[in-house]
């Protein structure tokens, strides 16, 4: 007999963090991207898509509101919106 | 976001986490050939709660202080098997579990020689805890062991050097990188990686809790590190100092003003100055600051 | 056919022959020759191992944590402040589920320091969920360690195993034993298959965070899987009779003349052989006297026991360690065991000899003998010395 003792990797995601967004979420423009990837990098969650310009954004179910995407994008094009409370 | 993350999404760090950053950029540059031995810490912590866990690759966690110690195991392991050459052996842990209660066994690996990089991430102070001054507690740092009250500065006592005593076992790869620059700590990741032998890399990442900044100034605040010369960072190979970011330099008080555990040293220059001479030292033994264009 | 060999290196011999992957020990009297000769084994080419020097006892078992959680055999050895250097260790393997087999070369703890022998090290971890053997002579430590890693590795067990060996007394005793032959050591212990692993080729992770919701279980689950322990080790006694010829029944207790006897005297390691020459010398003069050898003082036989004392009307257990501020552990697992019972010892004396290497003489037991009277004694110290403790500290 063992018990809880391993854990494989596909038991991953079952932590929805999203939900710790209370007021603020983060909102991608797509008009200005110019695809560098750094909201991607930044994101200590590491739920930010994307790969051409003007395709990123980020799964709400995962993302925690922190804000960095927002400091880190050149161009200015994400910007904190007020938390709806719909994690799509 | 990849198909396949080698550090997935839902783990519980707090937002902003520096050392959420880093991890990932780390595993992403040393790829799926990897086993970790993880020690107890933020890290470990937020990404293996049963039945969660945010790895993709095979991962251990032991105890606090002996990580190195599992990971020459796992080496030795690995070597008996013939899979040496094709599996990387990261060990990691936080300032905590290195620097202090893990130097032991980070030692006895060094000069084992065993093929492991060990990444300290460096957000200076036992944070899982509940920020107690740990020996890479900075000097004047208010810390909950170290706090700072009518006769108290903060944390008396100035960084422990572990690059530098990490150099100093001759080692073929020492750096020090920051959660700021994810191309720097990346090529590093990679270089030691490519070498034989133990290699270090202490990852300077910021604590939005235990720092007192808001989540979305992590960047920010470990760029500032780097460029008010307080955190260097630098390369050894076998024990010489072979490489240097160079920055010009800001004044300290940039860096200290946007973190609320410096908030008492604000009302005293003195203090103040006393940072500014940790910052100059660093920029002249490093040989930090940009050269003027010579004159022509 | 026997071959005279130095407990230490009769060890190394069958660890050798075990064919562990990953050896990492640090060195503490009086282990060292166990160590030394496996590392002059690798060195004569004689043994393919890596053997991990480390600084410290707690790198030592931390190290084979790791080896063996890749899925290679492992092996460490230590003692008295080298077993509770690594005692967080100790707790961790076990939880872990890893089959390590580490022999313990039982020595008194400090303070005041002492290399010498008795068994409080090993007693103090009782709690880790570590198999634990105590080994008579230096056949059976030997014996006791290719059975410990058959048990350990079984898989419905799982769990680490501590063969205990009497310091100095068997490490540096000589005896004229049977070493296995390498052709039976293979048909006897199969190579060891781990219920998981690290390994790139599927990826797990293993020590996660249990909170209340899962901790419970994982220490029901070990405990649970001691009591398949009781009843698989009399199996694999069986088989390696088969296999060597050496008979240790079921290797949980040995009965010596206990049948018909009044008083008996339960204890563990070496000072049976002792209590054996007392026993033999009074039956010969017609005392009903005799001996019960626990074996396997973990998991802890206690069904074996009632049934093996249970129409003794005086018992002795002679305990080599001591719980400070209580009675002796092999004395309160023995009254426990008969707590509640209907047929139960009249008597259940207990007796504290040998501590820090204080020689056990036949003398000694034959006093012991003696004190099993219609009086009950909790914890007497044999051959104390009053003299010593005339020192007075005083300004």
């Amino acid at each position: 007999m063992f018990g809880p003792l391993i854990v494989k990797p596909q038991k991953s995601q079952g932590c929805k963090t999203g939900a710790w967004r209370v007021q603020s979420r983060p909102h991608f423009l797509q008009k200005n991207c110019i695809a560098c990837k750094m909201c991607l990098l930044v994101c200590p969650e590491h739920c930010i898509y994307g790969d051409e310009k003007n395709t990123y954004g980020t799964d709400y179910t995962y993302c925690k509101g922190c804000g960095l995407c927002v400091k880190v994008c050149p161009k200015q094009d994400i910007e904190m919106t007020e938390e709806t409370g719909e994690n799509n | 976001m990849k198909t396949n993350p080698l550090f997935k999404p839902g783990h519980t760090a707090c937002a902003g986490c520096g050392q959420a950053i880093a991890a990932r950029l780390v595993i992403e540059a040393a790829g799926p050939n990897t086993i970790i031995a993880n020690s107890t810490g933020c890290l470990e912590v937020f990404t293996t709660a049963y039945p969660e866990t945010a790895w993709a690759v095979p991962w251990i966690h032991s105890l606090f202080e002996n990580s190195a110690a599992v990971a020459s195991g796992i080496e030795a392991a690995l070597k008996y098997q013939g899979k040496k050459d094709t599996t990387n052996v990261i060990a990691q842990g936080g300032d905590g579990g290195t620097a202090d209660i893990g130097l032991q066994a980070l030692s006895g690996m060094f000069e084992r020689g065993h093929d492991i990089l060990y990444v300290c991430y460096d957000n200076e102070a036992y944070m899982n805890t509940g920020v107690q001054r740990s020996g890479l507690t900075p000097f004047d740092t208010n810390t909950t062991t170290s706090p700072a009250g009518s006769t108290s500065m903060g944390n008396p006592r100035p960084k422990k050097p572990l690059p530098e005593i990490a150099a100093a076992h001759g080692i073929p790869y020492v750096a020090t990188a920051s959660a700021a620059y994810f191309q720097d700590l990346q090529r590093k990741v990679k270089k030691a990686l490519s070498i034989k032998g133990p290699k270090y890399i202490q990852v300077h990442v910021p604590c939005p809790l235990g720092w007192r900044h808001e989540t979305n100034l992590t960047l920010e605040v470990a760029r500032l590190a780097v460029d008010t010369g307080l955190y260097p960072l630098v390369e050894y190979e076998s024990g010489v100092l072979s490489g240097r970011r160079q920055i010009a330099p800001k004044p300290v008080e940039e860096y200290l003003k946007v973190q609320a555990r410096f908030k008492h040293l604000l009302k005293s220059p003195d203090e103040i100055k006393k940072i500014q001479e940790i910052a100059d030292n660093n920029i002249k033994k490093y040989g930090l600051k940009v050269e003027a264009a010579p004159q022509t | 056919m026997k071959q005279f060999f130095e407990g230490s290196h009769a060890v190394a011999q069958i660890v050798r022959l075990c064919s562990p992957g990953v050896i990492s020990a640090y060195p503490i009297t009086p282990q060292t020759h166990i160590v030394e000769d496996l590392a002059q084994m690798v060195a004569d080419g004689k043994l393919d191992a890596q053997c991990v020097n480390v600084e410290s006892e707690h790198s030592a078992a931390s190290v084979v944590l790791g080896s063996e959680a890749c899925g290679v055999r492992s092996y460490t050895a230590t003692s008295s402040q080298g077993l509770l250097y690594m005692a967080e260790v100790i707790f961790n393997i076990a939880g872990m589920r890893l089959p390590i087999v580490l022999t313990c070369a039982n020595r008194a703890i400090s303070a005041p320091i002492n290399i010498w022998n008795d068994q409080q090290d090993s007693i103090s971890l009782r709690d880790a969920g570590w198999i634990q053997l105590y080994a008579e002579n230096n056949q059976e430590t030997v014996d006791l360690h290719l059975m410990a890693y058959r048990l350990a590795e079984d898989k419905s067990i799982m769990l680490p195993a501590m063969v205990c060996m009497d310091g100095f007394i068997l490490t540096h005793g000589m005896e004229a034993l049977d070493m296995p032959e390498q052709a039976l050591v293979d048909k006897f212990l199969p190579a060891y298959k781990p219920l998981y692993k690290l390994d790139t080729a599927d990826p797990l992770t293993m020590g996660a965070l249990a909170g209340p919701d899962y901790y419970l279980e994982t220490r029901f689950a070990i405990q649970d899987t001691f009591k398949d322990v009781l009843g698989l080790l009399p199996k694999i006694s069986e088989e390696f009779r088969g296999v060597f010829g050496r008979d240790y029944k079921d290797c949980l207790v040995e009965e010596y003349f206990t049948k018909d006897a009044e008083r008996v005297i339960v204890a563990m390691g070496s000072v049976c052989g002792t209590i054996k020459e007392v026993v033999d010398e009074l039956r010969k003069k017609g005392k009903k006297v005799g001996l019960l050898k626990v074996i396997s003082y973990r998991p802890f036989p206690y069904a074996r026991i009632c049934e093996a004392l249970k129409n003794v009307s005086k018992v002795a257990v002679l305990d080599k360690s001591v719980s400070l501020g209580a009675y002796p552990p092999l004395a309160t697992d023995i009254k426990a065991a008969f707590c509640g019972k209907k047929k139960a010892p009249k008597i259940i004396s207990s007796f504290v000899a040998g501590l820090g290497g204080r020689d056990i003489t036949l003398e000694s037991i034959r006093d012991i003998f003696r004190k099993l009277t219609v009086r009950e004694v909790n914890g007497e110290f044999i051959d104390l010395k009053p003299e010593l403790l005339k020192e007075k500290y005083e300004d």
